[in-house]
């Protein structure tokens, strides 16, 4: 990929971000799992993705030389040499599918986003498991998916007030994005439904069932698929 | 092998250099606050690696030694007492089996090291024994806890009594009893300040807030302002880094910094300063001045050679006074 229009910002001493513009946009997030296939292949590097940047963080001795060229030069001349190898776009990643229960007790707030949305509930439900979603990265908290596909038609401004507890797996919506909280944590997201499966555990080879740059589709499913999967995932 | 946790301190957390690399699933670094004073803890007592050693905020624990063992207290100067002996700080002590320690209140500054020989041996998650509050792996630890230590065999026991080896570690400078000026390195959105908040960045004394916390340190006085409202999207966010949220009272992400973040960046502490931030308490005053980043980049090239070289001077001591073979135990 082209090198010339990514700004390249050193935000620590051991810290320099790519900058592939300033917008949440599936184009740039698509440059940003591109850029990190290649990134990853550089040693002493831990790669951090987001919406529209890179950031790269660094051991700085292990990139100091013995001339005045820094850290940072060094790093950014490495970063440029794989980017321009690399693919313009990045692989279709992993594809998984989420089970959600809709509504009831398992997304107590779908009802009121379809009312204030002028929908069914049903047709809430049609329009957030019929979308093709990709992982523009993970954060907030370990696990937690920022989900990048959202029927615009479901964007709903996050709640005023909120809640202290989101139980793990729930799915929900704020303003134009979606996610599901991997465990039990505060939020302000609107819940729609809920998934038995386990987003995070840190003991786990994978502690992330999601990475950045994965698909993800959700399939609606009822009260007693749910309890079955949970009791599964539990075994 | 174990220490158990008779009263629990304000905020006692087991903490190592922390849990790089999985930022990309959203899982910070964290590790310990004050990073040198964790490191210098480490090596009075002999211990080479990414040992676990305890932190302790303002106010320690008491805790319970099953058996003898050599400990050493670095970080925020903390009434330490065995049994009515009161143990210095920055120094080798030797607790014998049974030995009951009651860590006070720190005198100045906020957190404490307290590091074991054969470092606390808990099961590493991620490839850490560092707690993660924010990210909540691990817990702090509560009364009626019993903490595992790693292999401390240790050969005859030097005496019955607790005592200290003569020799202690000048805290200077690795605490800041001078509270000195912090440096701050421009910020991503520094430039968007408006022209008094600029000023008054580099020339105001701000106060920790009280909501302080091992995630960011908040800084109360003097409210800051963009000239206009900037809309961003989230990016990786670090230790150090100086956020501007709504609210006008700028923080300063700490060891569990979120691993992403879309509030604006006005500046980066230096990262030699961090651990300096990390030991003022809530009330303690702050002031910041210019830098940039190659002045930064050099004084943590010179702090981690003085490290090193202030650590095989310590590992030389101990040999030299052949306590490092009896910290070891025998071959």
């Amino acid at each position: 990929m082209p090198t010339g229009a990514i700004q390249f910002e050193p935000l620590a001493e051991d810290a320099l971000l790519l900058r592939f513009g300033d917008r949440i946009e599936p184009m740039l997030n698509d440059r940003v799992h591109a850029a990190v296939a290649a990134l990853r292949e550089l040693p002493s590097l831990e790669c951090v993705p987001a919406y529209a940047s890179v950031l790269l963080r660094f051991e700085p001795a292990a990139w100091q030389g013995d001339d005045a060229t820094s850290a940072h030069q060094r790093v950014e001349e490495a970063a440029r040499i794989a980017l321009e190898t690399a693919h313009a776009s990045a692989g279709t990643g992993r594809i998984h599918e989420i089970p959600v229960c809709y509504g009831g007790s398992q997304g107590p707030d779908l009802h009121a986003l379809a009312q204030h949305l002028g929908l069914s509930d049903e047709a809430v439900v049609a329009r957030h498991a019929g979308a093709d979603y990709r992982v523009a990265m993970l954060g907030f908290a370990p696990g937690f998916p920022y989900l990048l596909g959202l029927d615009p038609a479901l964007a709903m401004p996050r709640r005023p007030d909120p809640r202290t507890r989101v139980p793990a797996g729930s799915v929900a919506i704020g303003g134009m994005q979606t996610g599901i909280y991997p465990t039990e944590l505060p939020g302000g997201w609107h819940l729609i439904g809920r998934t038995p499966l386990r987003l995070f555990d840190a003991n786990a080879s994978e502690p992330s069932l999601l990475a950045a740059g994965d698909r993800v589709r959700f399939r609606a499913i009822d009260a007693e698929e749910f309890a079955d999967l949970d009791a599964a995932q539990r075994r | 092998m174990s220490v158990n946790v008779l009263k629990p301190g304000l905020l006692d957390t087991l903490q190592d250099r922390g849990r790089p690399g999985h930022a990309a699933i959203g899982v910070g670094r964290a590790g310990a606050m004050d990073l040198p004073a964790w490191r210098l803890a480490n090596a009075l007592v002999g211990n080479r690696g990414d040992e676990a050693a305890l932190e302790c905020t303002l106010l320690g624990p008491t805790l319970r030694f099953e058996h003898a063992t050599w400990i050493a207290i670095t970080g925020a100067p903390i009434a330490a007492r065995v049994e009515g002996t009161d143990l210095p700080t920055w120094a080798a002590c030797w607790l014998p089996a049974g030995s009951v320690l009651q860590l006070g209140r720190m005198a100045a500054g906020c957190r404490s090291y307290l590091a074991v020989r054969g470092g606390f041996d808990v099961a590493p998650v991620l490839g850490s024994r560092s707690s993660d509050l924010h990210a909540r792996l691990g817990r702090a630890l509560q009364g009626g806890d019993t903490l595992p230590l790693g292999n401390t065999a240790t050969d005859a026991a030097p005496s019955d009594h607790p005592h200290a080896l003569p020799w202690r570690l000048d805290p200077q400078p690795w605490f800041d009893f001078a509270q000195a000026p912090l440096m701050l390195l421009p910020g991503s959105h520094g430039e968007q300040l408006d022209e008094a908040s600029r000023q008054a960045l580099y020339t105001r004394t701000f106060r920790v807030g009280n909501d302080s916390n091992r995630t960011a340190s908040r800084l109360d006085g003097t409210h800051l302002q963009l000239r206009a409202p900037l809309e961003l999207i989230s990016e990786a966010s670090l230790p150090g880094t100086m956020q501007l949220p709504p609210s006008g009272q700028p923080i300063v992400l700490m060891a569990e910094a979120p691993v992403t973040g879309g509030y604006p960046r006005i500046g980066q502490l230096a990262a030699v300063d961090l651990p300096h931030l990390a030991q003022r308490r809530p009330g303690d005053p702050v002031c910041f001045r210019r830098g940039t980043l190659e002045q930064a980049a050099d004084r943590l090239r010179r702090r981690g050679q003085a490290l090193d070289a202030l650590c095989r001077q310590i590992e030389r001591r101990l040999q030299h006074d052949g306590f490092l073979s009896r910290m070891t135990g025998p071959a």
